[in-house]
């Protein structure tokens, strides 16, 4: 066996997070340092696992590592990424490392940037959420895969209810758990029977799931569990008509855990889905896909059309994920080659775009305290980097040729046009909204006269915020460029799932 | 004849017997304020006799030892190291009760229960069962009533005496009917006899009805479930924390080893009831947990929900079932104790016993709030702590019998569970202390917590994450039954 890359990765977040919590409270920089090199750490290896995918042109699932767990019931800890899921372990790294960066905090009263209140605490449950991330990623084995997810849950109630906005973070910190614990527990009863049927056919007790995509389920069976399966799942992803936890909770959450929530926790739902639901019930999925199709459908457009009339930035960020993550749902329900590698990249590219989205409307909150559009102007003269990096993220929003959007989209729309050539039509309407949106955005928020009420109060963002902003921008421009340093990746994961889905 | 076999068979007994006397003997010679030292004895033993017991005691195949009076197997050997590790954190837990703690006695009658309880776990007979089940509540009968100066614990344990005798009279008369209808009392002999089919099913539903009449109150599930809140609520905090755990634990030994050995005849009846109790116990204990305001019995309704959770493995009556019972209860008992360890350590400082006195709680002792958050996470069934792997081996129990609905109305219950544990979580950390700066109010730990509540954590923990040995342990106990 070779370097145990992934469960260093997945388990290096948990070691940080218990040598937080033993360090003494009062030794805040300490304890943002051992969070920095962490992160610092992790996104490393996560950037070198990649490459090595990347350049070693490698296929199917590699760096597999297993470990018996529970041999009695089949469970075991067994780790592998294939093309699907190496970007996302590396988008987690990098969300993790700049989510960090922008929390470092600045004990100067002036400024309020970042996490003052019991950081090690926050970093702490942070890494735990990260941790969990991670596992699900990686995972390839059922049980464990429902381990890390559920991980992944408790700390956002946590992070969320302590250092979220206080008008509303109760509220939302109890929905989007009670949501997302409902939607987990569904599909387990879902994973359950799968595991159970999978006995009876071929007598093999085992949560592996590369073993059970040839457990034989039978068509019924598939029928009967995709849709509690999938829109388990799907619920963390901000499926509609169960989207409504998630904008909610972007608005409460301190601004890392508004970027990990949107950039890397709703990939977990759509991920999930895809790789439980879709991979391991193909029949259920070809059944449903109509359904599937046209839920997303409806979360594209409407998602859009609600973000166009939201005042708050937060809200209107947290809609556009809705539309976003809609048109992931929408590449993957089409079950053809385009719409799943342009659903693959879509995770990954709306990723990097909302998490750089949130770590600016914090930025501006930390220092206008107020993140309603009417109220603010004039931004881009005393925070031109942030500026940059907000344009920049908006071009992908819109789905911009040369930014990583684009290169994520077009084959969705391809995707399903091949499928069904209206429901094309109608979800790219949500393209000319999101436009319509962002630019009104930057031009009143960036760019109108500033308020007299702030004259003066705004300075610019700090070094650490730079190298954030820097880091996310960076990333979408390479992949607009050059997408071969990701699509022919997620390819190899596509002909996978086609495979399975009978090479339809 | 006298065995080595015998003789390991009982020898957690005789350690424990042997540790009641010495402390009996030595007690009287410690001046009063050094009488809480009973505690670190007690402890200590304890923790030594699980450790000989493991060395020394280990069953092999299962035998009937003392003339078929106790059957010698994984099952109880697994339940008593259960009972006696609840035990030795129950001791320390008592140190520094005010009252309670400062009295010999109390250790005393700790471990007569215990005694009784580890007999439950093994009892293979009516006699030597209905005689364990007396030996392990009469202690507790006292020790819930122990603080003479306080109404409430007086009420509790005269409430506790009453209904519990009550309820073992009615499964003394299920016993005696089923003595008279099979004319033994050796539970093998019992079902050889049941399985011959002579009685009728009429019948066989009253003895049933009567003996789960009996075991309910020990379970404490719903509808023999009036007497716990109240007394929990009154009785001293390490004691509810024994009462939730070892001692449900104990009635669950019993309800395995009763229904799995002596009754399989009669399983399609006893399955449908218990999945009915269990439906209801779970419901109701969950509702009833959502509009409570003092801590104590929002955990009390909470341990009575979660008797429903592990009755799903009973119902699927299968080897999977039992191992995932004995699975769910090494969670339970670990995690329950640590509740109710933080509990008694907060009211120990603060007098306080309100969820909404929790506030601020995690910036007065960060250590106590992390154990409340290992604690309630884990009732609520999130990883990595023990009472998430525990639920989804009830539940895939559960599936694979069949029973899926009543997976179905597990599930909707632990989101209830969820959301009361999250909101006592919620005054942990996020609330603060109305006009007060924490820092100048810290809520201290004591070292005989400290080590509890530690060593406790650490078992939720690793039951939660490294489960293969403590499932294969389950598991070997759970073999000997079919």
């Amino acid at each position: 066996m070779n370097f145990p890359i992934l469960s260093i990765i997945t388990f290096l977040p948990f070691v940080a997070a218990v040598i937080m919590l033993v360090m003494p409270a009062n030794r805040k920089t300490e304890v943002r340092g051992v969070a920095l090199a962490t992160a610092a750490i992790d996104l490393l290896l996560a950037g070198w696992m990649y490459a090595q995918y990347l350049l070693g042109d490698l296929t199917g699932y590699q760096f597999i590592e297993t470990y018996n767990w529970l041999p009695a019931l089949g469970i075991t800890l067994k780790f592998g990424v294939d093309g699907m899921s190496a970007p996302l372990v590396l988008l987690t790294g990098i969300v993790m490392f700049t989510g960090v960066l922008i929390s470092w905090g600045d004990d100067d009263k002036h400024v309020m940037s970042g996490i003052q209140d019991r950081p090690r605490e926050f970093f702490a449950f942070l890494f735990l959420l990260a941790g969990g991330v991670f596992g699900v990623f990686v995972s390839l084995d059922l049980f464990m895969l429902f381990f890390f997810y559920e991980i992944a849950v408790f700390p956002m109630y946590l992070l969320i209810a302590i250092w979220g906005w206080v008008k509303t973070r109760e509220y939302a910190a109890m929905k989007l758990t009670l949501y997302l614990f409902i939607g987990s527990v569904v599909a387990l009863v879902g994973a359950l029977a799968m595991y159970w049927t999978q006995y009876q056919n071929t007598g093999v007790l085992s949560f592996d799931m590369i073993q059970m995509e040839s457990a034989g389920f039978s068509a019924a069976f598939q029928y009967a569990w995709f849709l509690p399966v999938f829109f388990g799942f799907a619920v963390l992803g901000g499926i509609w008509p169960f989207h409504n936890w998630s904008p909610d909770g972007h608005v409460a959450a301190p601004t890392a855990v508004s970027m990990f929530h949107a950039g890397v926790l709703m990939k977990l739902g759509a991920f999930a889905a895809l790789r439980v639901g879709v991979m391991l019930l193909p029949e259920g999925a070809k059944q449903w896909s109509w359904l599937v199709m046209s839920f997303a459908g409806v979360a594209v457009v409407y998602g859009a059309y609600i973000a166009f009339v939201q005042t708050d930035m937060k809200y209107m960020i947290g809609f556009s994920s809705v539309s976003h993550m809609g048109l992931v749902v929408l590449g993957v329900s089409t079950l053809n080659h385009n719409g799943l590698v342009g659903a693959g990249v879509q995770m990954f590219s709306h990723g990097i775009m909302t998490a750089l989205f949130f770590a600016i409307t914090g930025m501006i909150y930390d220092r206008a305290h107020t993140r309603m559009i009417p109220e603010l102007g004039g931004i881009a003269k005393v925070m031109p980097f942030a500026t940059i990096g907000f344009i920049i993220g908006g071009l992908v929003s819109m789905g911009m040729p040369g930014f990583s959007g684009f290169i994520a989209e077009f084959p969705i729309f391809m995707g399903v046009w091949e499928e069904q050539w209206l429901l094309a039509v109608v979800a790219s309407i949500s393209i000319i909204i999101t436009a319509a949106y962002i630019m009104i955005n930057i031009r009143k928020v960036f760019f109108s006269p500033m308020p007299e009420k702030l004259e003066g109060h705004i300075g610019d963002v700090t070094v650490l915020d730079k190298v954030a902003i820097a880091t996310l921008s960076f990333l979408m421009i390479v992949i607009g460029v050059f997408p071969a340093v990701m699509v022919p990746m997620v390819e190899k994961g596509v002909e996978n799932i086609l495979r399975l889905l009978g090479g339809s | 004849m006298f065995t080595s076999q015998i003789f390991a068979s009982i020898l957690p007994e005789i350690l424990i017997l042997v540790l009641g006397v010495l402390i009996l003997i030595v007690e009287p010679f410690w001046k009063e304020d050094q009488r809480r030292n009973a505690g670190w004895l007690t402890a200590g033993g304890l923790f030594a006799a699980i450790i000989i017991s493991l060395l020394f005691g280990q069953p092999g195949e299962p035998v009937s030892v003392l003339g078929g009076m106790i059957r010698f197997d994984w099952l109880g050997f697994f339940f008593k190291i259960l009972f006696m590790f609840a035990g030795a954190a129950t001791a320390l837990l008592l140190m520094d009760h005010e009252t309670a703690g400062q009295r010999g006695e109390a250790y005393v009658l700790l471990l007569a229960s215990l005694l009784g309880m580890n007999l439950m776990a093994v009892s293979s007979d009516l006699i030597m069962l209905y005689l364990a089940i007396e030996t392990a509540s009469i202690p507790l009968y006292i020790l819930a009533g122990f603080l003479l100066a306080d109404d409430r614990s007086t009420e509790a344990g005269f409430k506790y005496l009453l209904f519990g005798t009550l309820a073992s009279t009615i499964m003394l008369y299920g016993f005696s009917l089923l003595f008279g209808f099979t004319g033994t009392t050796d539970l093998q002999k019992i079902a050889e006899v049941l399985t011959a089919g002579t009685i009728s099913p009429l019948l066989a539903f009253g003895v049933l009805a009567l003996i789960i009449v009996g075991l309910g109150f020990k379970l404490a599930i719903v509808p023999f479930h009036f007497w716990a809140p109240d007394v929990y609520q009154g009785s001293p905090t390490p004691v509810a924390g024994f009462l939730s755990t070892a001692s449900k634990a104990a009635g669950f030994a019993v309800v395995v080893r009763f229904f799995f050995v002596a009754l399989p005849a009669f399983a399609p009846s006893w399955t449908l009831i218990f999945a009915a109790l269990a439906a209801i116990t779970m419901t109701v204990g969950n509702l009833l947990a959502l509009t409570q305001t003092n801590i104590k019995r929002l955990l009390a309704y909470s341990s009575i929900a979660h008797a429903g959770y592990a009755l799903i493995g009973v119902v699927a009556f299968s080897q999977l079932g039992a191992a995932s019972v004995v699975f769910y209860l090494a969670a339970y008992i670990a995690t329950n104790l640590l509740a109710f360890g933080a509990v008694m350590a907060f009211s120990r400082v603060t007098g306080l016993e309100d969820v909404t006195d929790y506030a601020g709680l995690s910036r007065r002792n960060p250590l106590m709030g992390l154990m409340m958050l290992a604690a309630f996470l884990s009732l609520a069934g999130m990883p990595p702590f023990g009472g998430f792997v525990a639920k989804v081996f009830v539940f895939a129990a559960g599936v694979q019998a069949n029973y899926t609905w009543l997976v179905v109305v597990g599930i909707i219950n632990s989101i209830i569970g969820v959301y009361y544990y999250l909101n006592v979580l919620k005054y942990v950390y996020l609330y603060r202390m109305e006009g007060e700066n924490e820092e100048q109010h810290p809520v201290p730990l004591t070292r005989p917590y400290t080590i509890a509540l530690v060593v406790l954590a650490i078992g939720v923990i690793l039951v939660g994450t490294v489960f293969a040995p403590w499932f294969s342990w389950s598991d070997a106990a759970a073999l000997n039954l079919f």
